[in-house]
């Protein structure tokens, strides 16, 4: 039989689409260890890139810990962090949290740090105050630049969580990592599909939760799409 | 839970001894895992410059080509590991073609910045000295393109020497494997050296790219 129709098979069985090795479970699994990372991740994140970034300061440690976040590898955090912690959800979330925060990092530092030193002036000759300016003027200015970098960090984390399974973790990489351990190629392939789906889907969601941030004053300066001042992949 | 002192006195972190008796052993890896990296951005680079090229010369071949790549990009390895078993088993094709695909979107993105940077000034220039198109982009454009593509390279070397640790999963993986290894046997050395050892190796290949950089392109400060 063609591994197409049996990966069509595979998900379609109703053993598949209940109970704890259910496809629902797994992704619920996967959404939740990749959402509390991503957030835990941008509370971390943001305020230090934002305030760094405001005050212009440590330019080179904000730019460089993406750099240095790039060299570390995922799987062998995932590992250090689960034989310190053990079994469960906690060794996975640190492990991804310490991923996704280098993009937030750079990213909203370099996002503070562009904006129009006019613009800045100008706010300051309007009569705003420091956190009203930085609130309400230097923000919004950046807020593209900064969802690049929340994507970013989402998009990793959403891939490298397929790999909490190796750690006898949950989520959808379970079913990749099972099916290679029985060379079970329909489970196999069929976790690829829904890894992929979930991976595209995540970019998808989060680009235009982009496009809908930026302000509109923003928008109607018809600026070209913003390009993320990092690229990282590390699963 | 490794809590206890005791379990930490008999496993700590880094057992010299275990280490000093497996040298090649160690060695192996990094070797392995220098392999698949260079293959991975060589590779990479052999079929983005051409690719970039053409892009940058048709325009409706952009996007199509960004998108399929980018698409290909955000699929995570081990899905892509996935995918290709049933057709290419365990081993090194399975792990390049992932490796290489994403190395392709992030040059030909930084082959077509550079192409896209070189001032019209200076093509009119290359033109009304006589060069003919393909003297003009091997002459001009693509030095010119030089430090960007040089910086996607640091960019792809890096990210290559840290996914090529995942590989482990299906039977290769360089320095993935002694972390494999460590999980396996829950035993700290192999993992915590080649989790060090990865690092080092992706900040000494972004400093010598960063060198190289200096001195290929010494008229642009790298970024």
């Amino acid at each position: 039989m063609n591994i197409l129709q049996s990966v069509w098979q595979w998900v379609t069985d109703p053993a598949h689409l209940s109970g704890p090795d259910g496809i629902p479970t797994r992704l619920g699994e996967h959404l939740h260890l990749s959402i509390e990372s991503v957030l835990l991740g941008a509370l971390i994140a943001l305020p230090a890139g934002i305030v760094l970034g405001h005050y212009g300061r440590f330019g080179n440690l904000a730019i460089n810990i993406s750099n240095v976040g790039r060299a570390v590898p995922s799987f062998g955090i995932l590992v250090i962090a689960f034989q310190v912690f053990g079994l469960g959800d906690l060794p996975i979330i640190l492990a991804l949290t310490a991923l996704a925060i280098p993009p937030m990092v750079t990213n909203s530092y370099v996002a503070l740090r562009e904006v129009d030193p006019d613009v800045k002036d100008a706010a300051r000759g309007m009569g705003y105050r420091e956190l009203a300016q930085l609130m309400r003027v230097e923000l919004p200015l950046a807020i593209p630049l900064i969802m690049a970098g929340v994507r970013t960090s989402a998009v990793q984390v959403v891939a490298t969580a397929t790999l909490a399974a190796l750690v006898a973790g949950g989520g959808l990489g379970r079913y990749i990592v099972d099916g290679l351990a029985r060379d079970d190629q329909p489970r196999l392939v069929a976790g690829a599909l829904l890894v992929a789906g979930l991976a595209l889907a995540t970019e998808l969601l989060l680009a235009g939760l982009q496009r809908l941030l930026v302000p509109r004053g923003l928008r109607l300066l018809k600026t070209p799409a913003v390009e993320r001042a990092t690229s990282i992949k590390a699963a | 839970m490794r809590t206890s002192l005791f379990l930490d006195a008999v496993d700590p972190w880094v057992n010299w001894d275990w280490l000093s008796n497996h040298v090649p052993y160690v060695l192996a890896a990094v070797q392995e895992h220098v392999t698949l990296t260079l293959i991975a951005v060589v590779a990479g680079l052999a079929i983005s410059l051409p690719l970039g090229v053409l892009a940058h010369r048709w325009a409706g071949l952009r996007f199509p080509l960004l998108t399929v790549f980018g698409i290909f990009y955000t699929i995570p390895s081990l899905a892509l590991f996935a995918f290709l078993i049933p057709y290419t088993g365990l081993g090194g094709t399975t792990a390049e073609i992932p490796l290489i695909g994403y190395n392709v979107l992030v040059l030909v993105r930084n082959v077509l910045v550079g192409l896209d940077g070189v001032p019209a000034d200076v093509l009119d220039a290359a033109d009304g000295m006589g060069y003919r198109p393909f003297a003009r982009l091997v002459r001009v454009e693509l030095p010119l393109a030089l430090p960007a593509i040089l910086a996607g390279l640091r960019v792809a070397t890096v990210s290559t020497i840290g996914i090529v640790t995942i590989t482990a999963v299906i039977g290769l993986g360089g320095l993935g494997q002694l972390i494999l290894r460590g999980l396996i046997e829950s035993f700290h050395t192999p993992l915590v050296v080649a989790t060090v050892l990865s690092i080092f190796l992706a900040l000494v290949a972004d400093l010598a790219l960063a060198g190289a950089q200096r001195f290929i392109v010494p008229w642009a400060r790298p970024a």
